[in-house]
């Protein structure tokens, strides 16, 4: 365990106490997570909803209408929630969490 | 005045909500600038979110987005994607950041970041203006709904809207119009709920909307009786746009959400960058309770409408109280064109004989449904509540970046807290002012502004804030060229294209969708100015580094 930080100690208390390789290691963890997420983001919407024609149904609405005005807003709220949650856990891995959290 | 049971009820909920918005306001009183303009940053994530759902959802989403839907069918999605998608990009690529990069403006990141003044009073001028095109709408709906729901003049209902927002807007503030949203945004949700609900169950028996839509044969029905009015099927795609412009349209507007500093700026008042992250979430799904709804109600109340009008005998059909009302407010036109007796609705306009204003899907719903008297007035409230949300964080934004980024940084850079606190409530006031000003004159190009205010959006803050975050090496030179191309080729195109008759020549994208071509032209040019021209200071590129990361962001709500 590190010692707790002083607040007022510039430097330390915006995690610049970390290792140049750990910064460079969570900033990566952090884009790969966003890369995947924003890859699922614009399948549903531009994909399954615009640009890919499907000629079945989803309920009793075409596929592409329903990802278009129901399906694509539910997926966006689910990424938003699966980023912050697995976010907390890399923030505790690389220990820049923040205090109280 | 001789008012009826419609009519009380409405005032009765009128002066409930409003009397709750004012109390609201007083007890949450500020009186320090921190409070005043990211509202002590101590609004814990959920509530942040249900804020952020009312600032977001203005008087045209409660109101005109159904509708809208309704008439555009397959297409009405770029509205549903657009103004949903881009709090993706917002939870995941610029709130975090921004909450932990900490001040109180868009127009700060943007001046620290880019180490100039020159950017700053860009980026100011831009919040200035995205944020006035967006208020005029607001407080014109405020005296629209008055005067439909309760007689009194647009005039009066403007300035009755305007007192309230005064009150506790200049009054609490960033603080006073969070809290006073969170209630907002209850009344709005169960107004908008009330009505669906009731008409999902009368139409299908499946009480809840998003189940009903999917799963009932309400829009296979909708399809065929289009088909055989000689529509096309309402679920078919790209019908009024083609699919370029669908898409570009669709990310033009997620992009541009992305970048809008009212929605941007909410999230600076969060505790800390993990209450950012689930904040966004929470904003998202209160939003698409209401976004996921509304296409539900599109197309019942389409397939409702048909069904009770189309072949009606015009008589019968004018016996129905609410044809008469809407009829006489000229929402809803009834012509006997082939003098046969009963309506025909019909693509072909000199052969169709029933006009449908869009406004008229979501208020009239409830009387269709032949709910009762409250219901209709729970709904005036709900577009008041709407409206005056959505009107009160547009002002904060034109207030804090003329007293906080111009006066307090700029001009007066050694103003004391008293006197930065007095100049941000006198902004608000006058701010106040101007919306009301444009609520009662309406400019009459409302349209076109708010195209231009997204695309603006998209084509300056989105890609300056995105960079100045994801990489390091952009450096001043390159955000001010790259901010000069996105700005001057969006403006040069949306005003071409829709003052100067020019052709929308760039592959058709119409002028709502070239917002996504100025965001790429942004990108591009700041990426290659930047790497042509000396690196950003090294303090610079410390706090990009400070930024990326989340501990320390909590310690700044401790002052």
């Amino acid at each position: 365990m590190p010692e707790p930080k002083h607040p007022d100690e510039p430097g330390q208390t915006d995690g610049a106490d970390l290792s140049n390789s750990q910064r460079k290691a969570y900033w990566s963890k952090n884009r790969r997570l966003i890369g995947v997420l924003l890859t699922i983001w614009a399948l549903v919407s531009y994909g399954f909803a615009i640009l890919i024609p499907m000629d079945f149904e989803v309920g009793r609405l075409p596929a592409n209408f329903w990802w278009a005005q129901q399906g694509a807003m539910f997926v966006f709220v689910i990424l938003i929630f699966v980023y912050a949650w697995r976010m907390d856990a890399i923030d505790r891995e690389f220990d820049v969490h923040e205090e109280g959290e | 005045m001789d008012l009826s049971v419609t009519e009380l009820w409405t005032l009765a909920f009128v002066i409930l909500t409003f009397g709750a918005y004012l109390y609201i306001g007083y007890t949450n009183r500020v009186r320090d600038t921190k409070g005043f303009f990211v509202a002590g940053q101590g609004v814990p994530p959920v509530f942040n979110g249900m804020a952020t759902a009312a600032d977001w959802m203005s008087a045209a989403s409660f109101i005109s987005m159904a509708g809208l839907i309704s008439f555009m069918g397959y297409d009405g999605a770029v509205y549903l994607m657009g103004w949903t998608g881009g709090y993706v990009l917002l939870a995941l690529l610029l709130a975090p950041y921004l909450r932990k990069f900490g001040k109180f403006t868009v127009p700060d990141f943007v001046g620290d970041r880019y180490y100039s003044q020159t950017a700053r009073i860009v980026a100011a001028i831009c919040a200035v203006f995205v944020s006035l095109t967006y208020v005029a709408g607001q407080m014109r709906g405020v005296g629209v709904v008055f005067s439909r729901f309760l007689g009194v003049s647009i005039t009066g209902g403007v300035l009755i809207g305007m007192t309230v927002v005064a009150f506790f807007a200049v009054l609490g503030g960033m603080k006073g119009i969070t809290w006073t949203q969170v209630a907002q945004y209850s009344v709005l949700i169960v107004a908008f709920l009330i009505p669906s609900v009731a008409i999902s169950q009368k139409l299908t028996g499946n009480p809840i909307p998003q189940l009903s839509f999917t799963f009932s044969d309400i829009t296979a029905k909708l399809n065929q009786i289009q088909v055989d009015l000689g529509f096309t099927e309402y679920t078919a795609p790209f019908q009024n746009k083609t699919q370029l412009d669908v898409l570009c349209i669709t990310l033009a507007l997620m992009v541009g959400t992305a970048g809008l500093p009212h929605v941007i700026v909410r999230f600076y008042t969060v505790p800390s960058v993990r209450a950012a992250r689930y904040s966004a979430g929470w904003a998202l799904l209160f939003i698409a309770l209401l976004y996921t709804t509304a296409p539900a109600l599109a197309a019942f109340a389409r397939y409702n409408l048909i069904d009770s009008l189309h072949e009606t005998p015009i008589e019968e059909a004018r016996s129905m109280e609410w044809v008469s009302s809407w009829e006489a407010t000229g929402l809803l036109g009834l012509d006997d064109k082939n003098g046969d007796g009963r309506l025909q609705l019909s693509p072909n306009a000199e052969l169709n004989e029933i006009q449908i204003d869009r406004d008229i899907i979501v208020l009239s719903t409830p009387e269709v449904a032949g709910l009762a008297p409250w219901v209709i007035a729970l709904v005036a409230a709900g577009g008041l509540a709407a409206a005056l949300s959505t009107a009160a964080g547009l002002m904060l934004v034109i207030s804090s970046s003329l007293s906080h980024d111009i006066y307090a940084k700029l001009i007066h850079p050694g103003a004391s807290e008293r006197e930065r606190l007095f100049v941000g409530r006198v902004m608000i006031f006058l701010a106040v002012c101007v919306a009301g000003y444009f609520g009662i004159h309406p400019p009459g190009f409302v349209a076109e502004v708010v195209a231009f205010a997204f695309g603006l959006a998209a084509a300056s803050f989105f890609p300056v804030i995105l960079l100045g975050i994801f990489d390091k090496r952009t450096n001043r030179e390159g955000a001010i060229a790259g901010m000069l191309v996105g700005i001057g080729f969006t403006s040069f195109y949306i005003i071409g294209n829709r003052f100067f008759g020019m052709d929308a020549f760039l592959f058709g994208i119409s002028a709502q969708g070239i917002g996504t071509v100025g965001m790429l032209l942004n990108l591009v040019t700041t990426l290659v100015v930047s790497r042509w021209t000396p690196a950003p200071p090294l303090e610079v590129q410390e706090m990009v580094e400070s930024v990326r990361v989340p501990r320390g962001a909590g310690e700044a709500s401790a002052h």
